[in-house]
């Protein structure tokens, strides 16, 4: 086993992070500011003048709030996939990278539903969802588990920062101001690592990892069954939950190689963060890959085959008006990660992170696929003399708003990293003791 | 909230005390009323007697009676032992929009948002085109009732399915779980709406309210006092038929039928049967017609036309 670096080596080392701004990260953070201020002032003129202002009509209730309602839904369950599952099996190269798992799941779980809220006609009546909720509704079904997914998602992410907010309370040489130092130890909730606590912390997080998995295909599924219970040509599908958990996974992994990569950069972590990692991500990545395609694959071919008059017409639709995008989400977006990860030369980091690029745009436009070119072509045919009925197209404000989203995103990783160093110190520094959910014989480590 | 709202509006009239009121010229079916006096209205001269509360006969003029409409709760409830349905004929169907006008003007509607939309279809490359208009198939199965998750929209016992805009909070999941296309959504708050100075009730579907969802409601509020649906009243080809199935009767306000012989002579049908909904509107299959299908575009707006211009049928029609 190589050597590990002492937990000290590693505090100084990422202390700077969290102990400085630098002007370009003030600049960056302003700039992230501007833009949610942009998005601020989009909300507040589709408060004031209503939803009229974006280019949802009544055939196309919902766009690409929706979509992006799924897709940082779909980081968020990524995140929390990736980071229960290689918690979980004792994964030696998951430490350098599991806090920005963790962090994805988490930011990207309190900005999805943001993005539901917005499709709301009435905001001041979301009180209602609770005061007349009906169990019957999908909707409810929903609000129910993204609260768990947010509860559960909270405590994992706590309770495996636990360790390293109690090491940046002890650590001494640390230059903060005094309020963030009674921060720490505040929230480090009295841990100094006896064996006690160490054991029930471990098996907590055990625990909460096995839970945070489950709850993420749960609530994913129930995220694709708003639409597969409908009867709407393209949403009626029995493998809408499956697929939808695969494809979140897949989008996920790439969001989480482009974080590495950025971070990397930022932070000077080439020595923590290695070809390595990218290649066991991108493998990762490939195989999410074949799956997201098989599943795009027999969905569409179904439909296509037995080519029932609706299906065939939003096939069609698909080949025609979508052509470039549907090729992009469902072919670019499914080759490129298999070939640049498959052929061993082609696997270098840049050419590992411009896969992932393209796998996350990809898999928005395959959001975006599945929801708009179905509310274009209804059962009965749209016969409207306005062009925004009939087709749609975002306006500004929703393109703001989904700019917003973006920026805060990105302002909520910067934070986080400021707070708590994007590495987990305390799991780095130490040579695994248990194997996890495992016995010594059962454990493949 | 809004019902102490809708107190003060009514005790500002001068509210009948001696509530229920049986008009017998006003109500056909003799069914009970409540009803309210507007002094303001001018006087018609024609006196109906009523039933008090208190079991007194009295005379009223007919103009001063107005029917309230009925609470919110009330609306919830379905009129007791009947079941609504609608028989459209497709045979006799011109695309007048006579009903599509009367529908929006009764429910204060803007252009933009239409409760009765007709279009023109045609099922294959061979078949004929036909005129179809529809309204809300008011399912037996109604699959936009199941997705709701505030129980905003609802059955009734007697086949309706409403929408309550005081309880609607605009998620649009009925919309999408609607295979009909029937719903739509007030985008803004449009002027029409302030047009109807009455207290709102799901049964009036009026008046309607920025960012929630409204349909056609089968106009239950016309249906208690013995009228027909403003569509069915304003066709003037008598196309839309207007009944109760239990009773087997449907009517145009000018011939009545047998509604099961109706649909046994005529073959009538459901629209997209396949899909379970089990709706409670049936057609008439467009044969023998009484009109070409071209006469349809006869006096239409030039943007009502234009909806028109993408169908398979006009565009053969131009080649």
């Amino acid at each position: 086993m190589e050597n590990k670096p002492t937990r000290e080596k590693l505090l100084r080392e990422f202390a700077p992070q969290i102990e400085r701004i630098s002007a370009s990260s003030v600049l960056w953070i302003l700039f992230l500011l501007g833009v949610i201020g942009i998005g601020v002032y989009a909300f507040v003129t589709q408060v004031t003048e209503g939803h009229e202002v974006t280019g949802m009509r009544d055939n196309v209730v919902w766009g690409i709030y929706i979509v992006n309602f799924i897709f940082f839904m779909g980081m968020s369950y990524a995140g929390a996939i990736i980071s229960g599952a290689l918690h979980l099996f004792r994964t030696e190269w998951r430490k350098p990278i599991i806090r920005m798992a963790e962090y994805l799941a988490i930011i990207s779980l309190l900005i999805g539903p943001g993005y539901i809220l917005l499709c709301i006609g009435r905001l001041d009546r979301l009180p209602f969802l609770a005061v007349y909720g009906r169990i019957q509704s999908p909707i409810t079904w929903d609000v129910i588990a993204i609260s768990t997914d947010i509860f559960g998602c909270l405590i994992f992410l706590y309770l495996s920062m636990l360790r390293d907010i109690a090491n940046l309370r002890d650590f001494s040489e640390l230059k903060l101001p005094k309020w963030r130092k009674k921060l720490y130890s505040a929230l480090a909730l009295g841990y100094t690592g006896t064996p006690e606590q160490e054991k029930r912390l471990k098996r907590a997080t055990d625990i909460m990892a096995a839970m945070v998995i489950a709850i993420a295909i749960i609530v994913y599924s129930v995220l694709a069954w708003i639409f597969s219970v409908t009867l709407q040509p393209g949403w009626h599908s029995t493998i809408f939950g499956p697929y939808f958990v695969i494809a979140a996974v897949y989008s996920g992994t790439g969001v989480l190689i482009i974080t590495m990569f950025v971070f990397r950069k930022i932070y000077r972590l080439e020595e923590y963060i290695t070809r390595k990692h990218f290649v066991a991500m991108g493998v990762l990545m490939v195989v999410l890959a074949a799956l997201f395609g098989y599943f795009t694959f027999s969905d569409y071919l179904t439909k296509w085959y037995g080519s029932e008059k609706n299906d065939e017409n939003l096939i069609k639709i698909l080949f025609s008006q979508y052509y470039w995008p549907f090729i992009f989400s469902n072919y670019i977006g499914v080759l490129v990660p298999l070939l640049v990860i498959g052929i061993p030369k082609l696997r270098t980091i840049n050419n590992i992170l411009i896969s992932a690029i393209i796998v996350v745009i990809a898999l928005w436009l395959n959001r975006y696929l599945i929801v708009v070119p179905t509310l274009e072509s209804p059962y009965l045919p749209i016969q409207d003399s306005r062009p925004a009925w009939a087709y749609y197209n975002p306006t500004w404000v929703e393109y703001a708003l989904t700019a917003a989203g973006v920026a805060l995103f990105c302002l909520l990783f910067t934070l986080g990293s400021k707070f708590v160093p994007v590495m987990n110190v305390s799991e780095m520094s130490e040579i695994p003791k248990s194997k996890g959910p495992f016995t010594e014989e059962e454990s493949l480590v | 909230m809004d019902e102490s709202n809708e107190k003060k509006k009514r005790s500002r009239r001068d509210f009948l005390k001696k509530g229920l009121l049986a008009g017998a010229g006003v109500v056909a079916g003799g069914s009970l009323i409540a009803a309210y006096v507007d002094k303001s209205e001018k006087e018609s001269g024609e006196k109906v007697r009523a039933l008090t509360t208190d079991g007194q006969i009295i005379e009223v003029d007919k103009a001063v009676i107005k029917t309230p409409r009925v609470s919110i709760k009330e609306s919830h409830e379905g009129i007791p032992g009947r079941k609504f349905v609608m028989v459209i004929d497709l045979a006799k169907c011109k695309n007048a929009r006579k009903c599509v006008e009367a529908c929006q003007k009764g429910h204060h509607l803007p252009k933009s948002q239409e409760f009765m939309k007709v279009y023109l279809l045609q099922d294959s490359d061979k078949s004929a085109p036909y005129w179809f208009p529809k309204p809300c198939f008011h399912c037996d199965n109604p699959l936009c009732v199941s997705v709701c998750p505030v129980g905003a929209t609802y059955k009734r016992s007697d086949g309706i399915v409403l929408i309550d805009n005081d309880r609607c909070i605009g998620c649009k999941f009925c919309m999408t779980g609607c295979p009909y296309s029937t719903r739509v959504f007030a985008w803004k708050h449009y002027n029409e709406f302030d047009e109807d100075k009455e207290p709102y009730s799901p049964e009036a579907g009026s008046p309607g309210k920025e960012g929630t969802v409204s349909k056609c409601d089968f106009c239950p509020d016309l249906v208690r006092i013995g009228k027909l649906p403003y569509c069915a009243q304003n066709c003037p080809m008598g196309v839309i038929y207007f009944g109760d199935i239990d009773e087997d009767t449907v009517t145009n306000g000018t011939e009545t039928y047998r509604f099961s012989e109706l649909i046994r002579d005529r073959a009538g049908y459901r629209y997209l049967e396949v899909l379970g909904t089990r709706p409670t509107v049936y057609y008439l299959p467009p044969v023998e017609r009484q009109f070409p299908v071209d006469r349809g575009f006869n006096d239409l707006d030039e943007n009502v036309k234009n909806r028109y211009k993408n169908t398979p049928y006009v565009k053969s029609h131009k080649k």
